[in-house]
Formats: C-alpha cells, structure tokens, sequence
C-alpha cells in the first residue's frame, strides 16, 4: 500500500535518514519506533508531504506521491495527526470536524456566498456526517464546545475524527499516545484497532512500547537515521541489535 | 441562521432608519462615507480577520477603483457603470496575479510586501500627472445614474451605496457561514493542519485576497462617483492604517464588528474636530489600548459585559446566553 524507498534526507551536513527503505500493507497496522533522533519525526513529516526529501521515492497504491504537498496527498487518501494535537482552536468540536469534510464537498466561494440551494444541501450533509464521526470517535457530546476548552485526550479523539472524516486509505499518526494517561492510551488502541477493522492502513509513530507492542502488527525500528530492524512485535522485542540500540551498547 | 437573519434585519433596518435620525444635512453626508468605509472594512476583515492575512496596502486597492472609474468616465467618456465594473474586473485580475506571489510570505513579510505595493499605487497616482491629474486631483467624475435618476444627492447616494453594503454584508455573513469560511479560519488557526485536512490553502489565500481586493475597488469607485473628485491623498498608507484600526477595533473574525469599527471611526472623527489634526495619533493610540485591553474587539467585549450583565440578574441568567 505504502511502499517507502530508499529516502535519504539531508539538512545542511546532517544526514537525517540514510537510505530509509520500508512498506506498510494494506490494513495492517505498522509502527515506526526508534531512540529520540532516530529520525522517525522527519519521515513522517516527509511521509506527509511537509518537508522534502533529498532523495528516493514514496509510492502510495500505483501512485507516486514523492514530494508531493500535504493537500494533495489528502485528497489521494494520506491524512496524518500531529503530536501537539493541531486543533483549530478557534472553532467549535463540531466546526472542526466539518474541516475534515472540506474536500468531501466541492461549494465554491461564489456558492457560498449567495447561499445556493444545492450549497444548503451539501451544508446539511456535511453536518450530521461530522456529529457521526464525533459518535465513532466517542465524544458526540462535546460538539458544540470550543475546541480550545477540550482536556488534551479528548482533543486527541476530535483530531482523529477530524482525520477520518477525509474517508482515508492510509491514516498516519505522530505519537497519538503522548500525553495521555494509560486508562486513555488503552482506549486509544481499541480505537485504533477499530479504524484498521473498518479498513484504514494505519501507519504509527510512538514512543509508547506498550501501545507499540499491542496494536502494531509489523515494526520498523529506526536508529540515527537508518532502520536498524524490521520485524514482528515478537521478532523486535528479541532483536539484540534493536536492545542495543535502546539500553545503550554496554 | 435564523440568528444570523435576525441580526442581519436588525443591521438593515438601523441602516435604513439612520437618515431619519439625521434631518439630512451634513451628518448625511458622513453616513454615506459610514457605507463606503464599512465596505472597506468588511473587505479587509475576509482576509485579516478570517484568513489571518495581514494586508496594509487596501488603501491602493481603493484608489485604483476611484481613479479607474474617475478615469474611465471624466477622461474618457465612458458609462459610469461599465467602468466600475471593468475597473473591478481589472482590479480581481491583478489581485489573483499578486496574490500569488505575495501570500507565499507570512506575518511581518507580507505586512511589508502590502505596504510596498500600496506605496507603488501610490506613488502611481502621483507621478502619472497626464492620466491622474497627479497631487492636485481629478475633477468632473459625473454622478451614476439609473433608470433616469442620477444620485447628485447625499439621500440618494445613501440608499444606492447602502444598498451595496447591505448586499456584501450578507454575502459575507453567508460566506463565513460555509465550508470555505470554516476553511479559511483553519488556515487562520494552523495552516499545515488545513492543509493536511486537504484545504487548497494557497488558493484560498488568494481568492480572498482578491474578493477583498474588489470589494475595496468597488467601494474606491462609489466613492469617486460620490464626490466627484479624487485626489491621492485619499489613498495613502494613512488611510490603510484607518482601515486596519477599525476592523481591530471593531473585532477580528467579526463581520458586525467592521461595520461597528467603520460606523465608530468615521463618525469619531466628526465629533472631535479639535483631535483632527492629531488624528492618526488618536487611531495609534486606540489600536495600542484595544489591544492591550480588549483584544477580541468592539463586538466581543460588548458580548463579555452582556453575559456578565446576566449573571449580575439571578431571575434570568445563563438560559439563553
């Protein structure tokens, strides 16, 4: 589904990611886990379309969406979240949803403006399909709260349903567990399990190893910039290169 | 929306009954400059506002519709609406052309970038002496005409350019009500977010910088139709200042709340003559302190003091907040 070849990513002298090189199958749950600067942030930003890769592709189905910006990759599918949650602070639980349902309508400017019958219409749907998505997620009752005012899982939730709202293929998440209590990032697997069920390959960033090791059904393991291993939750937790790397070479 | 209604008639109808309460006279005359900064401001909020794009050049966007229009028909003969219509349509093409380029820069960069373009127009108006009449003006714009009337009269002109506020006043209510002012508020709020959400937000940017950028041309040739006269003063950096001190004040994100900061400051200056010459002083200090003390503007502190006001009053608090 996701096949990532061969990306190289230079800053200045620095190299970031050295010939990184992995593939996430369809409807499978795959985690990318590695010490702090292994990397792993910036193949994701690359993954999604924010930053450019130096060299390699990224084919997405039969496509090729290397270096392609992040409003592109959504409409074929890519939608990620962030760490620091990035909610439009600004808007309601609800409105903030209905952004997720931007390219699920097609009402231009002028439309909207004159308030067109059919533009009405689409309105009406995108609204009771962003309260159902609320439902799926589990907080249907903060709909009509600011989304500044949400407690930071509950933000988490709304940031994923804002994500799903884009009926993506391939939904990628940058430590969805950090900052969340353990009662929260255990609802948060089964939620995540849900999402793979319901059939959206889910690529996952994490430092959490117990999330990691429950939900992932395949792990790549990034160490300064290179994948150091690749495997079965089992084959990594036994991997003696992996434990290095991790504990430190004593 | 129907609260949105109701506001809106509420709007209308003080508009409306505004020239009753004045006995007509001078005070006419400044409500008609009340509509043509309203549409300035309303214009500047879409983007400011909304999008969270800063632009200090609306002054030029202004100026070009006055001058296309004072052009057009005083030099050139033409109908005064053909012009201000071609004038609005050159004026969109340019802005979607800048816009471009221009949007790519955030914050202080694009501050810059408007002020730069705002100084080239006028500096335009200036130096083009054969086509603009340079410092010392262009006369003889004629009035517009319809159906035989033309608005030679303060009255008149204040139902005709009302009439154009009204109508861009709803357009933007129900445009900021829509998919693309959700869109445009998340691009305010995180633009890689938006843009992750799959929002187009370059073209966006540019799209409403271009509306704003019409909305201000077709004010620019109301105004130039109005007066009859239009020199570049008018069009200043000064004046895009004004224009940005009256959206602030009247709130961000806040369509009543532009046409309550344009009411205020075109008003404002007319109580206080004594402050006239220290005016831009007056605005300075007005935009420092609402910053400082009510940052959320006009509109939202009015709102705060109204639900405090209903906690003050136990018989009726919280029900309908």
């Amino acid at each position: 589904m996701l096949e990532v070849r061969d990306i190289t990513c230079v800053f200045g002298g620095l190299v970031a990611l050295d010939r990184v090189s992995f593939t996430a199958q369809r409807g499978e749950i795959t985690g990318v886990i590695g010490p702090n600067g292994a990397g792993k942030t910036t193949l994701f930003n690359i993954v999604s379309g924010i930053y450019q890769r130096t060299a390699g592709s990224i084919v997405f189905g039969d496509l090729d969406v290397s270096g392609l910006p992040p409003e592109r990759l959504a409409r074929h599918g890519l939608v990620r979240t962030f760490q620091n949650i990035e909610l439009f602070g600004q808007m309601t639980v609800l409105e903030n949803v209905m952004v997720g349902l931007h390219t699920k309508s097609t009402s231009g400017l002028l439309a909207c403006a004159l308030r067109l019958p059919w533009q009405r219409r689409e309105e009406k749907k995108i609204r009771s399909r962003a309260r159902e998505l609320l439902d799926y997620v589990g907080i249907p009752d903060l709909a009509d709260q600011s989304a500044a005012s949400l407690p930071f899982g509950q933000g988490r939730l709304l940031e994923i349903a804002r994500a799903l709202a884009l009926e993506p293929q391939l939904l990628s998440m940058d430590e969805p567990a950090a900052g969340l209590n353990s009662r929260e990032t255990w609802q948060l697997g089964e939620l995540i399990r849900r999402i793979r069920q319901d059939g959206v390959t889910v690529l996952l960033v994490e430092h959490d190893m117990e999330l990691v090791m429950d939900v992932c059904d395949r792990i790549i393991v990034l160490n300064l910039g290179q994948k150091l291993a690749e495997g079965t939750p089992r084959q990594i937790q036994e991997n003696r290169a992996v434990i290095a790397a991790y504990l430190g070479e004593g | 929306m129907r609260r949105e209604w109701f506001k809106f008639a509420l709007y209308a109808l003080i508009v409306l009954l505004a020239p009753l309460c004045v006995n007509g006279g001078y005070l006419l005359n400044v409500l008609v400059f009340v509509g043509i900064n309203t549409l300035l401001a309303v214009g500047l909020n879409l983007l400011l506002g909304f999008a969270g794009q800063i632009s200090l050049g609306q002054a030029a966007f202004y100026g070009l519709g006055a001058y296309g229009s004072g052009v057009l028909t005083a030099s050139y003969g033409w109908n005064p609406w053909l012009a201000l219509v071609a004038a609005a349509l050159t004026v969109g093409v340019l802005a979607f052309a800048i816009g471009f380029p221009i949007l790519k820069l955030k914050g202080h960069y694009l501050a810059m970038a408007t002020l730069g373009f705002g100084i080239i127009v006028f500096i335009v108006f200036n130096e083009y002496v054969d086509i603009t009449g340079g410092p010392s003006g262009l006369p003889g714009i004629p009035n517009l005409t319809a159906a035989g009337m033309t608005f030679d009269s303060d009255l008149k002109n204040f139902y005709l350019i009302w009439a154009v506020v009204l109508t861009v006043v709803l357009l933007a209510i129900n445009l900021v009500h829509s998919r693309i002012g959700r869109a445009l508020r998340a691009i305010h709020d995180s633009e890689v977010a938006a843009r992750v959400l799959g929002v187009n937000a370059r073209l966006l940017k540019v799209q409403i910088f271009t509306c704003s950028a019409v909305i201000s041309c077709i004010a620019g040739s109301l105004y130039a139709h109005t007066v009859t006269f239009i020199s570049p003063a008018s069009f200043g950096f000064h004046f895009s200042i004004e224009l940005l001190t009256m959206v602030i004040i009247g709130g961000l994100g806040s369509i009543y709340g532009s046409c309550l900061g344009a009411a205020l400051l075109t008003l404002l200056p007319e109580m206080l003559r004594t402050f006239q010459d220290y005016d831009i002083v007056v605005y300075g200090f007005l935009l420092v302190a609402m910053t400082m003390f009510l940052p959320g503007g006009l509109v939202q502190g009015g709102g705060l003091l109204l639900s405090q006001l209903k906690r003050l009053w136990p018989g009726r608090g919280g029900n309908n907040a």
